[in-house]
């Protein structure tokens, strides 16, 4: 983090600054090797890391910048109740035992910290600007609201960075995000994300990191900014950053792992070095008018298969290339819905509020100004899955449980639920949802379901109205 | 990790653009703690149907896909999810390689780190192959990692780009982890200039 001076001479990306500040060795014909600042581990991609570990006969190089929580396979029913599947209890018994084992800090099922491992990293004031993060899960790029450089990682790197603290990786391409102008109505962080990704397409940003910039960005939350960091992976980048800013430092003055006193003064110096230089150059650019920006919403098996919601659905007859042809029809198929047709009006069977992306208390604070008052419609299961044991406090002093709950919704406990659909929330085969979850893939949300990703707007005006609904109708 | 030596095989054709790691092992096989038996669910919701019977159109169930050790598929495959239940699954179906006009990034990493090639060609190539095997179902190429070359069923080679190290450690048949462990002093010294930051002990 930020040891190097001022005096460079060349104009950098905060992408590259962030990258050269961690570079513990550098070989000819090797990646570079890179010191990680923090280590997200969860139940599902880190058993076979462990076991690694003990066959190698190695130890945690360094628990106190590692922390463990469970949130994939746990159930969001009472938390009092036991655990029906006994394989996912497996597998959480067996997290909790190697923690313990390696002396890595976790939050198991019952703590009060518990959270989606993407929510509590923030929340605890973890995650910090100019860091590098990694998690075994493609989310992590979640992390970068904070100008952190944060990396989903597979279960061998997970090994190798419990033992070693280091990652090898090779340079990534620059790839500047600019969104410009004021948000109309209606219209949030969500939006931006899915506008991004259809423009792009889930493999636009391959080999690249994002750097979101310009006015748009600087007037969102630190919320938003990790709900439009979040989906980064699904345009296929490796991270996505935005440069800290007063907004960052106010998030993060007095969380509980954040720096005090005179460190926290010598942190805010080398936090504000980080941002991109004038002049610096990026490999690519787009440019985005959130001005322009309607409520998006996606219809087909990919996050870059989204439109304006009042927009149709495309139509495969007019691509010439026969694969991709094919993959568009393949989509329809699978969704069954007609070419040419807005989705907008289509039923719904579930809405899903939560996620990493959404489940954070500005979104339950959304979706509730919207509830407030009506009902939901009877046809509708509506779930809200707060992202941590923190949010569901926070929410429930405001006495949002009882504005879902006296709407119809259902009230649960924290973790990743149906967006993964692991933990035995999920769709039945057939059925459709309004998600405000980041992957719509087939299957993704239970065996043949099907899914309308959206921000928490959309899906509240949705669970009111049964049908896939335009919020500003409503607002 | 073996080493990975020079082979010919058959391929499975799979010109599905974009497939993504939850259709390559759905999320509810991932509650396992082992890497043991993850190839029966390989691409299970597309290889079974719903009463769990095998679909014969799809072409793992057919001699072709059965014969192959390389998966040819579409545009950006294994796109989605971190997860390296996807890589594990294939080689444990018996694949060595996947042929594609590109890679997400993740997958790739995770592939070249359990001796799963993933080998990149240009798209007129990547057709033409479509064509060979609507030609000949029992068309073969050569996979030469040594050489880095993709030798085509009429016989003519493509070079394919493949990462040094990566390709160091996969025809040694050696992990990352004991390079990077033999970095120890280096990453003493980095550590010892580290500035201050988190503590996770600090929120247990």
């Amino acid at each position: 983090m930020g040891q190097e001076n001022g005096a460079a001479k060349k104009p950098r990306t905060i992408i590259e600054k962030v990258w050269n500040n961690h570079i513990v060795a550098e070989r000819e014909g090797a990646p570079t090797l890179l010191y990680i600042d923090l280590h997200l581990v969860h139940e599902v991609t880190s058993p076979q890391a462990f076991s690694g570990l003990r066959q190698r006969g190695l130890k945690v190089r360094r628990p106190d910048l590692t922390i463990g929580t469970t949130d994939h396979s746990i159930p969001t029913h009472d938390r009092s109740l036991p655990i029906i599947d006994k394989i996912a209890e497996n597998q959480i018994t067996q997290f909790e035992k190697n923690c313990r084992e390696f002396g890595i800090p976790f939050y198991g099922p019952h703590s009060s910290k518990q959270g989606i491992v993407h929510v509590i990293g923030p929340e605890q004031g973890l995650t910090q600007p100019g860091m590098t993060v990694v998690c075994g899960d493609s989310h992590t790029a979640t992390h970068g609201a904070f100008g952190a450089l944060a990396f989903g990682i597979g279960t061998s790197q997970v090994e190798h960075v419990l033992a070693s603290q280091c990652l090898l990786q090779s340079p990534s391409k620059t790839f500047e995000v600019r969104v410009e102008g004021a948000l109309k109505n209606g219209v949030g962080a969500k939006d931006i994300v899915l506008n991004l990704i259809s423009r792009i397409g889930i493999g636009g940003g391959t080999g690249c990191v994002f750097e979101y910039s310009s006015s748009a960005i600087r007037s969102l939350s630190m919320e938003e900014r990790m709900t439009i960091c979040n989906m980064s992976i699904e345009g296929g980048a490796r991270a996505g950053l935005v440069a800290p800013d007063e907004t960052t430092y106010q998030y993060l003055a007095g969380r509980p792992a954040a720096p005090k006193g005179a460190d926290w003064d010598r942190a805010l110096k080398l936090w504000r070095q980080l941002p991109t230089d004038e002049g610096a150059k990026f490999d690519k650019t787009i440019y985005i008018d959130a001005s322009s920006l309607e409520p998006m919403i996606t219809f087909g098996t990919n996050p870059g298969m989204g439109i304006p919601i009042t927009g149709p659905v495309p139509d495969p007859a007019r691509i010439s290339d026969p694969v991709e042809r094919e993959s568009l029809g393949k989509a329809l198929r699978y969704m069954d819905l007609p070419a040419g047709k807005p989705v907008l009006g289509h039923p719904v069977n579930v809405v899903f509020i939560g996620s990493c992306t959404n489940s954070r208390i500005s979104d339950l604070r959304a979706a509730a100004a919207l509830l407030k008052g009506r009902k939901v419609n009877p046809k509708v299961r509506v779930m809200v899955v707060p992202g941590s044991q923190e949010v569901k406090k926070q929410a429930q002093a405001e006495g949002l449980d009882v504005i879902f709950q006296e709407a119809g919704a259902e009230w649960r406990e924290a973790g990743c639920s149906m967006c993964i659909a692991m933990n035995g929330d999920q769709l039945q085969p057939g059925e459709y949802s309004v998600s405000t979850s980041n992957r719509n893939f087939e299957g993704r949300q239970g065996k043949g379901g099907r899914t309308f990703l959206a921000s928490p707007l959309t899906a509240a005006a949705s669970a009111l109205t049964g049908v896939v609904t335009d919020v500003r109708t409503l607002l | 990790m073996e080493k990975f030596t020079k082979f010919t095989s058959r391929l499975a054709p799979l010109p599905i653009d974009n497939i993504d790691t939850d259709q390559i092992i759905p999320a509810r096989f991932l509650k396992t703690t082992s890497k043991a038996g993850l190839e029966d669910n390989l691409f299970c919701d597309w290889r079974y149907d719903a009463q769990g019977n095998p679909n014969p159109e799809f072409i793992l169930n057919q001699p072709q896909g059965r014969a192959a050790q390389i998966l040819l598929a579409g545009d950006n495959f294994g796109c989605g999810s971190s997860r390296e239940h996807a890589p594990w699954a294939l080689t444990q179906f018996g694949f060595q390689a996947v042929i594609s006009t590109s890679f997400a990034d993740i997958f790739r990493g995770n592939s070249l780190k359990n001796s799963l090639l993933p080998i990149i060609v240009p798209p007129e190539v990547h057709k033409e192959l479509f064509a060979a095997l609507a030609a000949d179902p029992a068309a073969t190429v050569t996979v030469d990692l040594l050489e880095r070359k993709l030798i085509l069923p009429d016989g003519s080679s493509v070079e394919f780009p493949i990462d040094e190290f990566a390709r160091h450690c996969m025809l040694e048949g050696v992990d990352e982890l004991g390079y990077i462990l033999q970095q120890e002093s280096a990453i003493a010294a980095y550590e010892a200039k580290r500035p201050l930051t988190v503590n996770t002990l600090s929120v247990a």
